[in-house]
């Protein structure tokens, strides 16, 4: 399967990836290759097969409902690149 | 052209749980912005995600309330997107095996019959932070309290074909929600937000016509008012010769209208797959059936066992069972006072126009469902009637608190005294010769209707506070007589 210039400029958008004019044909080629093995895959017989949702041989442990965490603002403020009245600050966002 | 209104609504309601879905943080309402976060909310690299068990338990509660299948191995995926209020840059959800599948509710129309509705899904997911635009020097604040809340979205079919129905749909989820007690159901403070896809398509035609999504609508008021609003929207676009674009569209309620929130280009890309922070959710029979047993009586039982226990209407019974607190203060008043057809009155009547008068609700009602009972006994002891009983409420409503005090203090005690009574009487009918008259040559069927103008001059001659049934049984004795 391959993809075009058009699709790695729309997938490096989704991703917030800055992608330069002249490396879109080289994305297009190596991920197009990566979705030719992904292709080679698909031709094996998964019939009686369970989707895999992760490697791990292994199920889910639950946390009992309890509240173990104090406050930390202070300490996550301080590490935040610009805070103010107890909010992380980031550049204007409008919907 | 006849159109068709097609809906389905994905209800997102917040579990009641202490902690957050991912982490040991606080869960809660109004705290200083950023107090009940940890590294795993705000997202940090290598903090890693430990699943509520409460959260789950209570997902499993709703599915086996509806009939649904329970998904007995549930996946967590991520939903990628990019906002600041998200900062790990994907939302935790399910795609592919949510743990709760098909499943059903019935609602009941305003012709008094009832309809399924399909509810196709129920998947869990975390809440995202809330972001604050008001001014911080040209910038954005952020606020992650919010973040990792657990949250169940419950996605209908499009079963739907009125803005009412989807408002009777709406309203016996937030019954069945709260009864069940996995959420408070508080709209205001969001813990249950309602999104409807809406579309149109000429009666009879099978295929769906293209539907928009209304987003983030907060009270059972503004579904129908943004759904009906939309719906005019789409008809004039097609009757015009137009085509609906597929868009999410924001309601207005200052303006009532709906637009245009996201572009299509950017819209329902999230790049699912299956989160390798989490392990498939593993439950058993045993699991769902225990905690189907513990299933509380359900909105729908109780408004059949008020029907069969009570002799209520169905409609007072679906009135009265639309919520847990709704349901429990008229048991409350029943059980106070010893009469269902009364107590249904009063809590649906008198009650509900004081509430709504002051967009009260019913857990914050000033008289309690005690201070109800006791006043509705004093109706029921003949102590004092229906009209005194209004003026009493009203004090209550107002801050008094003990019933007998008020109907002391205001004299609202009602004349039983038969000779007071008899002696009132007498006086209206020496004072009314003419309809007196009328009364002894009318036929005697009729003479029924024409006891209400004497029953008037008696009670307005007691000033309101004579037993209207024994002046009744009075009047028509002394006036039968004279026939």
């Amino acid at each position: 399967m391959a993809l075009d210039n058009a699709e790695i400029l729309k997938i490096a958008k989704l991703a917030r990836l800055q992608v330069n004019a002249n490396q879109v044909d080289d994305y297009a080629d190596s991920i197009s290759s990566i979705l030719d093995l992904v292709d080679a895959m698909q031709k094996v017989d998964t019939d009686g097969v369970a989707p895999l949702a992760n490697p791990l041989d292994a199920e889910q442990r639950l946390r009992v409902d309890e509240v173990t965490a104090n406050n930390q603002r202070d300490d996550f403020m301080a590490i935040a690149p610009k805070a103010e009245a107890g909010l992380f600050l980031v550049p204007k966002v409008i919907e | 052209m006849s159109w068709e209104i097609v809906i389905g609504l994905e209800i997102h309601v917040q579990l009641a749980t202490q902690s957050k879905l991912f982490s040991g943080a606080k869960v809660g309402f109004g705290a200083e912005p950023n107090t009940q976060t940890t590294l795993v909310d705000l997202g940090m690299p290598g903090a890693l995600p430990v699943f509520n068990a409460e959260a789950l338990r209570l997902a499993v509660m709703f599915g086996t309330a509806i009939d649904a299948e329970i998904g007995k191995r549930s996946i967590f995926a991520r939903k990628n997107y990019f906002y600041p209020d998200l900062p790990k840059g994907y939302q935790t959800s399910q795609m592919d095996d949510p743990i709760v599948g098909l499943g059903h509710i019935d609602i009941e129309l305003e012709d008094g019959s009832s309809k399924r509705i399909g509810v196709t899904r129920a998947h869990l997911e975390e809440d995202a932070g809330k972001s604050l635009h008001e001014d911080f020097d040209g910038m954005t604040g952020i606020d992650l309290n919010r973040s990792s809340t657990p949250l169940l979205e419950i996605v209908s079919e499009p079963d739907m074909r009125s803005a009412k129905e989807a408002v009777a749909y709406m309203r016996k989820m937030h019954a069945i929600v709260t009864t069940l007690g996995i959420s408070d159901g508080n709209m205001a403070e969001g813990s249950m937000r309602c999104d409807a896809n809406v579309s149109i398509r000429p009666k009879g035609q099978e295929e769906y016509g293209t539907r928009t999504e209304l987003k983030n609508i907060n009270s059972f008021r503004f579904i129908e008012r943004a759904i009906n609003v939309e719906v005019e929207r789409q008809i004039d676009i097609l009757e015009d010769g137009g085509s609906i674009t597929q868009e999410t569209r924001l309601y207005d309620a200052d303006k009532n209208e709906t637009r245009s929130m996201r572009s299509k280009e950017e819209a329902n890309d999230y790049r699912y797959f299956p989160c390798p922070d989490l392990l498939p959710i593993i439950i058993d029979d045993d699991y769902i059936n225990g905690i189907r047993e513990q299933l509380p009586e359900l909105p729908d039982q109780r408004r059949q066992r008020f029907i069969d226990d009570y002799q209520l209407s169905a409609y007072d019974s679906g009135v009265l069972s639309s919520s847990r607190t709704m349901a429990d203060y008229f048991e409350a008043v029943q059980n106070a006072c010893g009469d269902a057809k009364l107590s249904a009155n009063w809590v649906t009547g008198e009650l509900a126009k004081y509430l709504n008068a002051n967009d009260v609700e019913i857990e914050n009602s000033p008289v309690s469902s005690l201070q109800l009972g006791q006043l509705l006994a004093r109706i029921k002891d003949d102590t004092i009637n229906g009209k005194g009983a209004k003026t009493v409420f009203e004090e209550l409503w107002h801050g008094a608190e003990d019933v007998d005090a008020v109907i002391a203090a205001k004299g609202l005690k009602q004349v039983s005294d038969m000779g007071a009574i008899e002696a009132m009487v007498d006086e209206v009918i020496s004072n009314s010769p003419n309809q007196v008259q009328q009364y002894i040559d009318a036929e005697p069927e009729k003479r029924g209707k024409m006891l209400g103008y004497f029953m008037g001059q008696v009670m307005k001659a007691s000033k309101g506070a004579a037993n209207p049934g024994q002046v009744n049984g009075i009047l028509k004795k002394k006036l039968d007589a004279l026939c």
